[in-house]
């Protein structure tokens, strides 16, 4: 057990004011419970007494300080060491204010903080929409100045953003076309009519899941990944770096990222439909007796066209909306590392938020045109 | 040997990093109460040396005591109670950048004395930060707001904020303006002297080492070729000494420490004699 500071008042012989004399170490270690005390002690003095100290420190110091000012007592007993440090507070403390960090009692800060929120909402859609905007114009600069176009760039984001994603999204989707066709097996059953599995299967994967889920596992690879590129890179003065230079962080790293996913989104939407589709015909073949070929070729006759041009007309739009999500994000970045988990997260979540969104409108619309 | 008389304790130690040997054989001790300058050409290993002896790096052989622990062999739970005993400023501040200053001082504070309560806490805070020589102001704000030279000062009152006896500095003068730099030696050594600190400072600066420094190590051919007093090292004839010392830098800051010291010498009414320098100038170059 660790020594600790101690200390008692002792009444002057004269009548007056007492001394306050302290023993023991007075040292970072010591000193917890003594200064509760000490912080709870009514009675007054007017001199404080240091000469039974072992060791003392800067913590001792200022606490001897700290008292020998709020109480206008004078310090006595200090050796040569304790001096030094109780001169060196003294000079730092001295006409120096106490500064704290604002804070607002609960039942004004949680109504204030709610009201941040909402404020920081509104000017977030203006930003993305302002967002939006300067990517449509550099994509416009671009097309009047195409030599200077990122092909590399684009090409290196189609390969992250795409070609290596096949193996998840592959995967992803032949088990959801095994939960499809299992689950629709089950109540196609009751009627006899399991034989429009292939109808459920076919129309489901291409209209709907494929690309839903492609752009939700595109949001949580992709658009994370922007998001934190681009947010470290803020931090590190990198796209500052790149502004002086004369190269447009807009040209040079947000394009590639929206073009790229843009372009890999309608062949991933396919590839995970068709994934999906096999991963039906799979399942069908083991439980349900439907040949897995016979399945296949069922699958021409009962899709029509259409179901394939919806798929791959929201893709595109899903994809602008999760690499606009992460690269707004990621750009939006600054301060400091908290900042690029936090708008990390906002990216994700606003990215797959809107994907379901839209989806909801797009299914309504495509009705409505005539593509049921 | 005594923990006493050398805080630091270096013996043997080798670092490797994938076929690049950085340190070979290097051996070191660090008096108490000094303040110790490493200095070597960039990529001989000084910061490397450091992690090694905070027990950052695990080196590949060799001994390192610290307070009497040895680090090389210590688990990180076991030698919790040197960690309370150093503090360490790392090259940019390494402020935590979540925290304002203030609370950036109080997290070593909290971790090993808990029971110490939040006034006091805020209080060794506050006195640590105008201690390192910011204003009052500081303390509420975030490392993002404070410039480079009071990022540095913010790191070393966070590293002073246990009363440490080990003080790791390093590069503390990089990147700050000549004044900045001046002003930052004088509060090390200040505070060195006020805290009876044992200084181990890896610097480039070379009026950092005549300045505040009682010794210097030399870190060349992935060892600690030398140490001691610019003087005795000076009368060294190996070529990267002599070069580092005796080159265009090195001569400016002899001469201007030599200056320095005249005229303390003048103010305080002792009388020189004949010899006010006059080397100054590459005409031995």
């Amino acid at each position: 057990m660790r020594e600790l500071t101690d200390f008692n008042l002792v009444p002057a012989d004269n009548g007056g004011a007492a001394t306050l004399a302290f023993s023991g170490p007075m040292t970072v270690a010591s000193l917890g419970a003594a200064d509760t005390r000490l912080r709870n002690l009514s009675d007054s003095f007017n001199e404080i007494d240091i000469s039974g100290v072992t060791r003392i420190d800067t913590v001792g110091a200022w606490t001897v300080w700290r008292l020998s000012r709020d109480h206008d007592a004078k310090i006595t007993g200090c050796s040569d060491e304790a001096q030094k440090l109780v001169d060196a507070i003294s000079k730092a403390d001295s006409n120096a204010e106490d500064v704290r960090a604002p804070r607002l009692p609960l039942l004004t800060r949680v109504p204030a903080h709610v009201g941040e929120v909402m404020i920081d909402l509104g000017r977030g859609m203006l930003q993305v929409v302002g967002f939006l905007g300067q990517i449509i114009l550099s994509a416009g600069t671009l097309i009047r100045h195409p030599g200077r176009f990122r092909m590399k760039a684009l090409v290196h984001q189609m390969e992250l953003v795409g070609v290596n994603s096949l193996a998840i999204i592959g995967l992803m989707s032949f088990l959801v076309g095994i939960v499809i066709a299992q689950q629709g097996a089950v109540q196609l059953r009751q009627f006899g009519a399991e034989i429009y599995i292939v109808n459920l299967v076919g129309r489901l994967t291409l209209r709907e899941l494929g690309v839903l889920m492609t752009a939700i596992m595109v949001a949580g690879r992709s658009g994370s990944a922007f998001a934190a590129q681009l947010g470290t890179m803020k931090l590190t003065e990198e796209v500052d770096a790149m502004r002086t230079i004369g190269v447009s962080p807009m040209e040079s790293l947000v394009l590639p990222r929206i073009l790229a996913t843009m372009i890999m989104m309608p062949l991933l939407g396919f590839y995970s439909a068709f994934v999906g589709i096999v991963g039906g015909a799979f399942l069908s073949s083991i439980t349900l007796g439907i040949p897995f070929f016979t399945f296949l070729a069922r699958i021409q006759e009962v899709v029509p066209l259409h179901d394939v041009w919806v798929g791959v007309t929201k893709a595109p739009v899903f994809g602008l909306i999760v690499a606009l999500a992460g690269c707004y994000q990621g750009m939006q970045v600054k301060n400091n590392a908290e900042e690029v988990g936090a708008r990390t997260t906002a990216a994700v979540v606003m990215a797959i938020f809107t994907v379901i969104v839209l989806d909801a409108f797009f299914a309504v619309f495509f009705t409505n045109i005539g593509w049921g | 040997m005594s923990e006493g008389e050398f805080p630091i304790r270096v013996r043997g130690v080798r670092n490797v990093f994938g076929s690049h040997v950085i340190h070979d054989g290097l051996d070191l001790d660090v008096r108490k109460g000094e303040i110790l300058g490493v200095v070597g050409g960039s990529g001989t290993g000084k910061s490397v040396l450091m992690r090694t002896i905070i027990g950052l790096q695990i080196p590949d052989a060799g001994e390192v005591e610290v307070l009497g622990d040895t680090i090389t062999d210590a688990r990180d739970d076991a030698d919790i109670d040197i960690r309370s005993r150093w503090g360490v400023l790392f090259q940019g501040g390494a402020l935590f950048s979540t925290l304002t200053v203030a609370e950036n001082v109080e997290v070593p504070l909290r971790e090993f004395f808990p029971e110490i309560t939040d006034e006091l806490r805020h209080e060794i805070a506050r006195y640590k930060v105008l201690l390192s020589g910011l204003p009052a102001e500081a303390t509420a704000k975030y490392p993002s707001e404070l410039s480079g030279g009071m990022k540095k000062r913010a790191g070393l009152a966070r590293a002073l904020a246990l009363d440490p006896e080990l003080l790791f500095l390093d590069e503390p003068t990089a990147g700050l303006d000549p004044i900045g730099a001046a002003a930052f030696d004088q509060l090390i050594l200040n505070l060195q002297q006020t805290l009876d600190l044992t200084v181990f400072l890896i610097t480039h600066d070379l009026d950092t080492l005549y300045e505040i420094c009682d010794r210097v190590a030399v870190i060349a051919d992935r060892k600690v070729i030398a140490v001691g007093t610019i003087p005795e090292l000076l009368a060294l004839d190996h070529p990267w000494i002599q070069e580092y010392f005796n080159g265009p830098r090195g001569r400016a800051a002899q001469d201007s420490q030599v200056r320095h010291d005249a005229v303390k010498a003048q103010i305080s009414g002792e009388t020189i004699s004949n010899d006010t320098p006059s080397r100054a100038g590459p005409d031995e170059a």
